[in-house]
């Protein structure tokens, strides 16, 4: 129990140790910290744009129909069937079912073909299933596999979906989420460099305490541990800061960006990072720390012994 | 307690510091290792607290055969050894306590005991109270008793001094022996590398003379003669 207490207290003396030396070392530090923060926080902003783009489409996706073509000797009962069949699927929101006799009573109406109607021998129309799927299941995959279902059915003599270009809008989200992913994987590469450079300056700065401490029998984990901790606060407060700067961001564009929303008719509020998001971000930047500390200590301090 | 037995040392330069050197020091013993700047007093040094290896034959310190130690065995082997530097190879910018609690911090010794054994480090070389002052601001003697302090604080088995004397006047220099003699009265292993002769012959310990990488001879003044 002593050995565990005193391991814990020896990581969180280093710990406090580390934020110490970047706070005696002001000018420096901040410097990278701000590096640290802008290049984590140049994704987050792209991110933060897909993000609410996605949310936009969604909100159009959403309105998406589709409309079921019946052939036409199905009978009546049997589409009125088909559309409780529907009504059933946990993707499916609403069904309406417009009969061949409705379907040719509004074309009269909203035509104005009524006398040519009345010289046709029968109803040419068939009867017509409109389905509206679930917010949840609007996606362009959740679409078509509403589709291909419907389509299964041997009455159905087509589906129709009119919104190809919601298909091309979701390929291109899925693009800049993906040039998102690489954007951010090269930068947090640039964070993990910079934290091992800044390290091995550090290290360098501080040769002769290694050397004393390997003297007296220091490990080199011993001697690694207060570098990896300083590596890891240059990340914690890096993330911080990138994460302000992205809830300022926001904050800044909201109002902007709602008036816009607006002049389109809609009600669109732009998002901030959610909670989870938040904590990603500053953990994967006192990751990057950490493991950029690692890789630019390890070998360095391995390799410097006492001369004495 | 500390042996070597036929050892050779060469450099990468090509320069033999030691020649088939056969030594034995027995646990408890106070030897002053002595000789010319260069005769070979360092590289000895060096072997036992395995700041090299030697080219050939073996080096024991505290029954282990050094040549056999793996690189991640060093540091649990050094924390035996208390090593004292004619320049003392202090942190200038940590406080006196720091540098002597050094030695505990790196074994994960418990706070609360490192405050004790630092205590009693610092008052046993006569530095207690001077324990937030920097060194730079304390004399040279006292700065090469901090590196005492720091070297027994972890009560090693074996005392490495090289050159502890060298920047000391002769006063300040009989008390840092008198301050060895005491480690020995506890049954601490004492090597004293040193070319102050006058110092040697008043303290009248065993004496292992080098010159040019050999043995010359290993006589006793107070002590057991090898």
């Amino acid at each position: 129990m002593n050995a565990v207490s005193t391991y814990f207290s020896r990581h969180a003396q280093a710990l406090v140790a580390a934020f110490g030396r970047i706070i005696r070392r002001p000018a420096g530090s901040l410097l990278t910290i701000l590096v640290i923060a802008i290049a984590l926080a140049l994704p987050g902003i792209l991110w933060l744009l897909v993000k609410n783009a996605q949310a936009a489409a969604g909100a159009v996706t959403s309105s998406l129909e589709l409309s079921v073509y019946f052939k036409t000797d199905t009978a009546i009962e049997r589409a009125e069937q088909l559309a409780a069949a529907a009504r059933q699927r946990k993707d499916v929101a609403r069904v309406t079912l417009v009969s061949a006799e409705q379907g040719l009573a509004e074309f009269r109406e909203y035509s104005g073909f009524g006398a040519a109607l009345d010289a046709l021998e029968g109803n040419p129309l068939p009867h017509v299933l409109t389905v509206e799927p679930q917010p949840m299941a609007a996606s362009p995959a959740g679409i078509d596999a509403l589709r291909q279902h419907l389509e299964t059915w041997p009455e159905v003599e087509v589906v129709q979906l009119d919104g190809e270009w919601v298909k091309r809008l979701a390929a291109i989200l899925d693009l800049a989420r993906q040039a998102v992913a690489v954007f951010a994987a090269l930068l947090g590469l640039g964070v993990f460099v910079l934290v091992g450079n800044a390290i091995r300056v550090e290290i360098g700065a501080r040769r002769a305490e290694i050397e004393v401490t390997k003297l007296v029998g220091g490990s080199n984990a011993f001697v690694r541990r207060p570098f990896l901790y300083t590596g890891l606060a240059f990340g914690l407060l890096g993330g911080v800061t990138a994460l302000v700067l992205l809830l300022a961001l926001t904050e800044l564009l909201a109002a902007p960006v709602a008036r816009l929303a607006a002049l389109y008719g809609g009600g669109f509020i732009l998002v901030g990072p959610t909670l989870l998001e938040a904590l990603a971000l500053i953990g994967g930047a006192a990751a990057l720390g950490w493991f950029g500390a690692w890789v630019g200590a390890a070998r360095l301090i391995a390799g410097i012994e006492p001369k004495s | 307690m500390i042996r070597f037995d036929h050892v050779f040392k060469s450099y990468p330069n090509g320069r033999e510091a030691l020649h088939d050197v056969c030594v034995d020091i027995a646990a408890g013993e106070f030897v002053f290792l002595t000789g010319r700047s260069g005769a070979g007093k360092s590289s000895v040094l060096k072997l036992i607290t395995l700041l090299t290896r030697p080219t050939r034959g073996t080096v024991m310190v505290n029954g282990q055969d050094t040549s056999e130690l793996p690189s991640r065995a060093i540091p649990a082997f050094r924390r035996r050894l208390g090593i004292i530097f004619q320049d003392h190879q202090l942190l200038m910018d940590r406080p006196v306590y720091d540098n002597v609690a050094l030695p505990l911090m790196v074994s994960d010794t418990r706070f609360r005991d490192i405050d004790k054994r630092v205590r009693a480090a610092l008052d046993q070389v006569g530095l207690l109270g001077r324990e937030r002052a920097s060194p730079a601001e304390l004399s040279i003697g006292e700065q090469q008793r901090i590196g005492i302090a720091r070297a027994v604080v972890a009560r090693p088995t074996v005392l490495i001094a090289d050159e502890p004397t060298g920047n000391l006047d002769h006063g300040l220099a009989r008390e840092v022996m008198q301050l060895f003699r005491r480690f020995q009265d506890v049954g601490v292993t004492v090597l004293v590398a040193t070319h102050d002769m006058a110092l040697v012959r008043e303290f009248a310990q065993r004496e292992i003379l080098i010159d040019e990488g050999k043995v010359h001879v290993g006589r006793s003044l107070g002590g057991a003669s090898q």
